[in-house]
């Protein structure tokens, strides 16, 4: 196994199980049955723990150590599960991801920093356990091994321990013999018996050496040692076996429960002769056997005759241990259970799926161009075997986009969090309630949408969600919501962020906005319009006024984030009731499907999903307007627009297109049909340049621009408050 | 690794890693140095990692320099080494005085 693979997997792994664990804590408090979320907030620890010791991060070890022992009291029930410890363990986690992210980044050692962040937590957690603070000794395994060579610093409480619990046989013994291959394939017995330390307590170790041969026959790189170990532990037989999980083909084990009958005990003597009077001695240092009892042991091992079969022994032992069987099958099971699970599904590098996508694209555009050809000759046959590969690719292009869909759950779980602390820095009671977490959108979408979300979040926890005297004092629940939403909607996805706080102040927003020369006094706006203003670049960041303090902090730049998208914001308020915040994206970014107009000898695409209708030209005679079945619908004349050479053909068509409840109609010249586009950016040169967001290449290989409609529509809508006043004004002065 | 002479005594200091990777090495530049009636000391402060490995070749070593009727001491165990023989509970086995080093500032190594 390449190890640098193993450990990719090992951070992808961790970095799974720490949201696991993230959201288990955040839940935990309202779950139904704690008892299941503590242990799989153990369980996480616990194989982080585990998996670190393998690759030897001994840092990350040790400080999940200590919080897995704290989880151990907790799942004891001798801790309770406070706020308090939710938050510390809480903190924890962000810890090990730090740590797990330095790992990643090639830092397999703690370094002073990691370890300064790490200690007060480590200090908090020791206080859970009752243990003083112990800074002057290494924690690395604070349970004692039994002959101290040098007085430590606590030494007084460690013998103290030993000597008081080692009464009778309370004690697993485990029988561990390594495979002569184990440090050829990359294992270090060492690190399997820190991490049995960490389940547990080593009572006693003996290391056998006995199979060590002499210097010249010796190789180095052979395991030749065993261990006899007398383990302390609350843990059950199936979880002190997974401790060697990894080294199950390559370790001959034997785990004797605790108070197992003495015939076990002369078994595993018998099994071992030749080193049987150490393991005696070791069973008796520890109170497993009397010296007495080893006796009779000895004798009896004496007395057996030396042809018994070793089956028949076994035989014996599985009678006794009949949970040695159970374990035995149900690891198997497991182990068929994992199995099936992978096959189910393959991890991909994000990087070769794009270069699918992006040979799909490639694919889409040479289809284009073949069908365009085969149209020209005229062959029926070629023709149809054309339609036929273009359905496929099209199949083709939904499915490989399809790859890229994730579901936004996840996105979604990590604001349990952000609600989660954010609610407790402001000291308010906030819940967050997510529905529509089962939509799916595109990866890229997704990984460029937590920043903006979460900067609407925070504010609606913030500015919108008001103190809980105030909500009472109003007939709210004091405790506020804020709601993330998502679904499909026309081509788009549509993730809502409310909040059921006091609303945006209409009138002040109004008057900050002419304060600052936005808007011009008298101007009877729509509550749309006013709201919109909240986006205004720098809007209420000085002078601000208490009810929309900062609600304007930073919402330009969630809008242009969101732009850059393709995508757009809207809000909906409603005072004394709540906001609701809509962002508005495409589900994916490499391909749409167009709709191609002329106007000129220029081609433009109009993204097909944001066409309405198409209509014939009339206009409001002088008008940039036009009545469409009784409404008024704005019209954008490309021609004038883009500044296309030529003049205006004899015969116009306006091409409806509807973004955010608003319509406009663009004015072109010839409608030339559907059609599949690859969207290729633009160049930096072109950034500046208004309602274009792409171009992409046709089937004869000319260059079309891809429209930008929101911002097209956006321009439409101003126009459209001058035409609506037009009206209103030509019918007053009639 | 570097040897000198000290008292009479050869001291073998090892440093840096002592695991598999350097395991033949170590057993070699070990195993030449053990003669008969000599006490090889072995200094282990600069030891920044001990693995199985390398903990089999000081077995080794110490198990041969006794079968040749001579010892092989180890001393100034760096935390690395103290770490490892104190989880295998080994220091009575090599028989020899550990003297435990200030104990780091923090909670890991």
């Amino acid at each position: 196994m390449n190890l640098d693979q193993a450990l990719q997997t090992f951070i992808v792994e961790s970095r799974e199980l720490l949201e696991d664990m993230e959201n288990a804590l955040l839940t935990i408090e309202q779950a139904e049955d704690p008892a299941e979320m503590v242990n799989a907030i153990f369980r996480a620890a616990h194989t982080i723990k585990g998996s670190s010791g393998l690759f030897g991060l001994d840092h990350i070890v040790s400080f999940t150590h200590v919080v897995e022992n704290v989880l151990t009291q907790v799942r004891a029930g001798k801790l309770s599960i406070t706020d308090r410890l939710v938050s510390l363990l809480l903190s924890c986690c962000d810890h090990i991801a730090l740590m797990v992210n330095a790992v990643a980044e090639g830092q397999l050692t703690a370094d002073e920093e990691t370890l300064q962040r790490g200690a007060p937590l480590v200090q908090a957690l020791l206080a859970y356990l009752g243990q003083p603070p112990q800074p002057q000794q290494p924690q690395q395994h604070p349970q004692a091994q039994a002959p101290v060579p040098a007085p430590l610093p606590d030494e007084a409480d460690k013998v103290e321990r030993i000597a008081g619990d080692a009464s009778g046989a309370d004690l697993w013994h485990i029988s561990l013999r390594f495979g002569p291959d184990v440090l050829r394939n990359g294992m270090d017995p060492l690190s399997f018996i820190r991490y049995l330390g960490t389940i547990g307590e080593i009572v006693d170790i003996v290391t056998l050496a006995d199979a060590l041969p002499d210097a010249t026959r010796m190789d180095p790189e052979t395991c030749y040692l065993g261990y006899e170990i007398a383990f302390r532990s609350e843990a059950d037989k199936t979880t002190i076996e997974n401790v060697f999980e990894f080294v199950r083909d390559d370790c001959q084990l034997r785990i004797l429960p605790p108070k197992s009958k003495i015939a076990d005990y002369v078994a595993l003597l018998q099994e071992m002769p030749e080193q049987s009077a150490r393991i005696g001695e070791l069973l008796v240092r520890c109170g497993t056997l009397t010296a007495r009892e080893l006796e009779t042991a000895l004798q009896v091992q004496t007395a057996i005759e030396p042809a018994q079969p070793l089956g028949e022994i076994l035989i014996e032992q599985q009678a006794v241990q009949p949970e040695v069987v159970e374990a035995a099958l149900t690891k198997q099971k497991q182990v068929r259970e994992t199995h099936a699970q992978e096959s189910r599904s393959v991890r991909v590098d994000a990087e070769k799926l794009d270069q699918l996508i992006n040979l799909v694209g490639e694919l889409i555009i040479a289809g284009a161009s073949a069908s365009l050809i085969a149209r020209r000759t005229q062959a029926a046959e070629l023709q149809e075997a054309m339609s036929k590969v273009t359905s496929l690719v099209e199949d083709v292009r939904d499915s490989a986009l399809q790859l890229r869909m994730v579901k936004i759950a996840a996105t979604f779980n990590r604001f349990q969090r952000v609600v989660y602390d954010v609610s407790r820095e402001l000291g308010k009671d906030i819940a967050l309630v997510v529905s529509g977490e089962d939509t799916e959108l595109d990866k890229t979408v997704v990984e460029k949408i937590g920043d903006p979300l979460t900067h609407l979040v925070r504010n609606a926890m913030d500015h919108g969600i008001e103190p809980a005297e105030v909500r009472v004092a109003q007939g709210k629940p004091a405790q506020g919501t804020v709601k993330l939403d998502a679904y499909h909607d026309s081509g788009s996805i549509v993730i809502a962020v409310s909040d059921d706080g006091g609303g945006l102040r209409r009138d002040k927003i109004l008057a900050k906005a002419i304060e600052r020369g936005l808007v011009e006094p008298g101007h009877n706006l729509a509550d749309e319009d006013v709201y919109k203003l909240i986006f205004e670049p720098g809007f209420s960041t000085a002078d601000q006024v208490s009810n929309l303090s900062g609600r304007g902090v930073g919402m330009d730049v969630v809008k242009r984030n969101i732009t850059a998208l393709r995508g757009s914001v809207g809000v909906h308020s409603e005072e004394g009731r709540g906001t609701t915040v809509t962002v508005r994206l495409p589900l994916t970014l490499a391909i749409i499907d167009g709709f191609l107009v002329e106007v000129g000898r220029s081609v433009f695409a109009i993204p097909l999903d944001m066409i309405e209708e198409c209509v014939a030209y009339s206009a409001e005679a002088g008008h940039d307007y036009t009545d469409l079945r009784g409404e008024v619908l704005p019209l954008i004349r490309l021609r004038t627009l883009f500044e296309v050479e030529g003049s205006a053909v004899r015969r116009e068509n306006i091409v409806v297109v509807r973004h955010g409840g608003q319509k406009a109609g663009l004015v072109v010249d010839t409608l030339l049909g559907e059609f599949q586009t690859v969207i290729k950016p633009l160049g930096k040169m072109f950034s500046r340049v208004r309602c274009i967001s792409g171009s992409t290449i046709l089937g004869s290989g000319d260059v079309a621009l891809i429209l930008d409609i929101p911002a097209l529509v956006q321009e439409a809508a101003g126009a459209a408050t001058n035409s609506a006043r037009a009206l209103e004004n030509s019918a007053f002065s009639d | 690794m570097t040897s000198a002479q000290q008292n009479a005594a050869p001291v073998l200091r090892v440093q840096g890693e002592l695991n598999i990777y350097r395991a033949a090495e170590l057993k070699e530049a070990l195993l030449a140095r053990l003669a008969p009636g000599t006490a090889l000391q072995i200094d282990l402060s600069g030891v920044t990692e001990l693995d199985t490995a390398g903990l089999q070749v000081l077995m080794l070593a110490k198990s041969t320099a006794r079968a040749l009727g001579g010892d092989m001491n180890l001393v100034a165990h760096s935390p690395a080494v103290v770490d490892v023989l104190e989880l295998l509970n080994l220091s009575a086995w090599f028989g020899d005085q550990v003297v435990i080093p200030p104990s780091p500032t923090s909670f890991a190594r």
